[in-house]
């Protein structure tokens, strides 16, 4: 513990109105038996009139009031052998008299006045006294820019984004971010391909800091990061791939309210900044960590505007078990789920008013994955909007229903699919000749509950055409803190 | 009087945080190389002498001249330079 002065500290700033009522005492503490010392935040002229009895430290830097960890001024603090032994914050007559040793102190003072916020907390201001005064070590190295340069077109110049402007990851930025999640900063998630580079909490930070997250969102940022690591998911193939893929980030449970994710109206577009940049933040992970960039090892023909940023949030209840719970997690747990996905294909069907009727509807439209000719290649995503999983809802089906009714609507007899049928050089292999085949393989049909209340409206996203094991696997993992 | 911003670096930190320039050409061949006189004087002259060496080596050179010194080339101009040229000679100081 570090040393102090014996006596007595008090800690104040001018625009207190309870340090500016408490100053006539000053002098008044100056002349007992307790040497004073009197630190000022904002006005070194505080107090000045004792006379030199008490010592007035300028502390404009702050730094004594963040080593001393003052929340509230004015602060008082009594210190015996070299160690606190009481303080009280605010006016408070008789604890100032008790610790002061005074007991006629402040008598014509009302009994109690509540204090002000201490400058060491002003917004940012935590994050700069630390680094500048504290033991903050980051292990990523830093970057001099000097002043005539700015600071975003330096993240440009360093290839460092994603063709968007980023927020420059300061040191202060980054500290506050790492302080939304309990994890150590050198912890190492997992190797982020394509380098193969070792990603930790803290340059995953960095990133997310770039992306605009909130330090809130980081619990989700990291384990969106963790399931984009996990093997099964493929992302070095998922990057690297010509076709369209890039990860798609559903999140479920009370973590995505709590952060306020958007899975109501525009659920799959743009506009709310917990989507945008806990997806985005992924992808900028890949790209700085991973040094998976476009045109290097993202060999995609045409990619898809996903690639930024594609994250959302499941709209449950309504009677459907979320995707999390489908995927064998308790139902208050907090999820990410990661879907290799490409873009987003509208379903309009504005007249089913049957189950039946809208799952045939909704099995035409998933026969397009990759190509109605094509099966057991990519995996689908299948969002379906509030009123259109009313209609099935208000039926008594669930969405494992759904899912069995449309497994048995997507399986085809493979001679219409054959390479060379209806004139169309592409499809299944021959050797499939006579055979039923299924669209998905089992598992590959991902069911989730999102959009706006208004719209008989829902939405495919196809899956990588090399979908399951042989390329990407869904991988969902538990939100901790 | 500079001041510092410190960045943290987000990448795996492989390439050396100072940004390297452009590696040089290893061959003029095929290169059309631009002469911009940034219109301070004589720096004609050098760069006249500098097309007649590139000349004289069999490479295309295409001149190209700023308004004034005293601002930055006009977009235009730098998109020009930047479609037609491989490589940019310019004299900066008289």
């Amino acid at each position: 513990m570090r040393q102090m002065p014996d006596g007595l500290l008090l800690i104040a700033k001018r625009a207190c109105p309870t340090c500016a009522l408490v100053e006539p005492l000053v002098s008044r503490l100056a002349a007992g038996d307790l040497p004073l010392k009197v630190y000022v935040q904002d006005d070194p002229g505080y107090a000045g009139d004792t006379g030199g009895a008490a010592e007035v430290v300028d502390d404009r830097e702050l730094e004594h009031s963040w080593l001393l960890d003052i929340e509230v001024v004015p602060t008082l603090i009594r210190v015996e052998g070299g160690r606190e032994v009481e303080r009280t914050y605010g006016w408070h007559r008789d604890d100032w008299r008790r610790i002061s040793g005074l007991p006629d102190l402040g008598a014509d003072l009302p009994a109690i006045r509540p204090g002000c916020g201490s400058k060491t907390l002003d917004p940012g201001m935590p994050e700069t006294l630390a680094l500048r005064f504290g033991d903050v070590q980051f292990a990523s190295r830093t970057i001099a820019l000097g002043d005539e340069e700015d600071l975003m077109e330096a993240c440009y110049e360093r290839g460092w984004t994603d063709g968007l402007p980023v927020v420059p990851p300061t040191r202060e930025r980054v500290l506050r971010m790492l302080q939304g999640t309990s994890r150590k900063p050198d912890e190492v998630l997992g190797l982020a391909p394509p380098d193969l580079a070792p990603c930790t909490v803290e340059k995953v930070a960095i990133n997310a800091v770039m992306a605009g997250c909130k330090p809130e969102y980081m619990p989700v940022v990291l384990a969106a990061v963790e399931a984009a690591l996990v093997d099964e998911f493929g992302m070095h193939g998922v990057l690297c791939t010509t076709m369209f893929a890039g990860p798609v980030v559903v999140v479920n449970g009370p973590a995505a309210k709590a952060v306020g994710m958007n899975s109501g109206v525009n659920a799959l577009g743009q506009g709310n900044r917990a989507n945008a940049t806990i997806g985005r933040a992924l992808q900028l992970v890949i790209r700085n960590v991973g040094g998976g960039r476009p045109g290097e090892v993202d060999r995609a023909t045409l990619g898809n505007p996903g690639k930024y940023t594609f994250c959302f949030a499941e709209a449950e209840g309504g009677g459907w078990d979320s995707l999390a719970v489908e995927r064998g997690f308790a139902a208050d747990a907090s999820t990410v789920t990661l879907f290799a996905g490409e873009g987003v294909q509208g379903i309009v069907d504005q007249k089913s008013r049957t189950p039946e009727s809208l799952a045939k509807s909704f099995a035409l439209c998933l026969r397009a994955v990759d190509h109605p000719k094509l099966a057991m290649a990519g995996d689908a995503l299948l969002v379906v909007s509030p009123e259109h999983s009313r209609v099935f809802i208000e039926a008594g089906w669930s969405k494992a229903r759904l899912r069995d009714e449309l497994t048995s609507l997507l399986t085809f007899n493979a001679d219409d699919m054959l390479a060379g049928a209806g004139g169309i050089a592409e499809g299944l292999p021959a050797a499939l000749a006579g055979k039923q085949v299924p669209k998905f393989r089992p598992g590959g049909l991902l069911i989730v509950r999102a959009g706006g209340s208004a719209g008989l409206f829902s939405a495919v996203i196809a899956g990588w055409a090399a979908s399951g094991p042989t390329g990407s696997t869904p991988v969902t993992r538990e939100i901790a803190t | 009087m500079t001041q510092q911003t410190l960045l943290l670096d987000p990448t795996a930190e492989r390439a050396p945080s100072a940004r390297a320039r452009l590696a040089r050409p290893a061959t003029l061949a095929g290169a059309t190389v631009g002469l911009l006189d940034i219109s301070k004087a004589r720096g004609n002259v050098f760069l006249d002498r500098v097309d007649e060496r590139l000349a004289a080596m069999g490479i295309a050179v295409k001149r190209y001249k700023k308004p004034t010194f005293t601002r930055v080339a006009p977009t235009a101009l730098k998109q020009q330079i930047a479609g037609e040229c491989q490589l940019v000679v310019e004299g900066l100081a008289d």
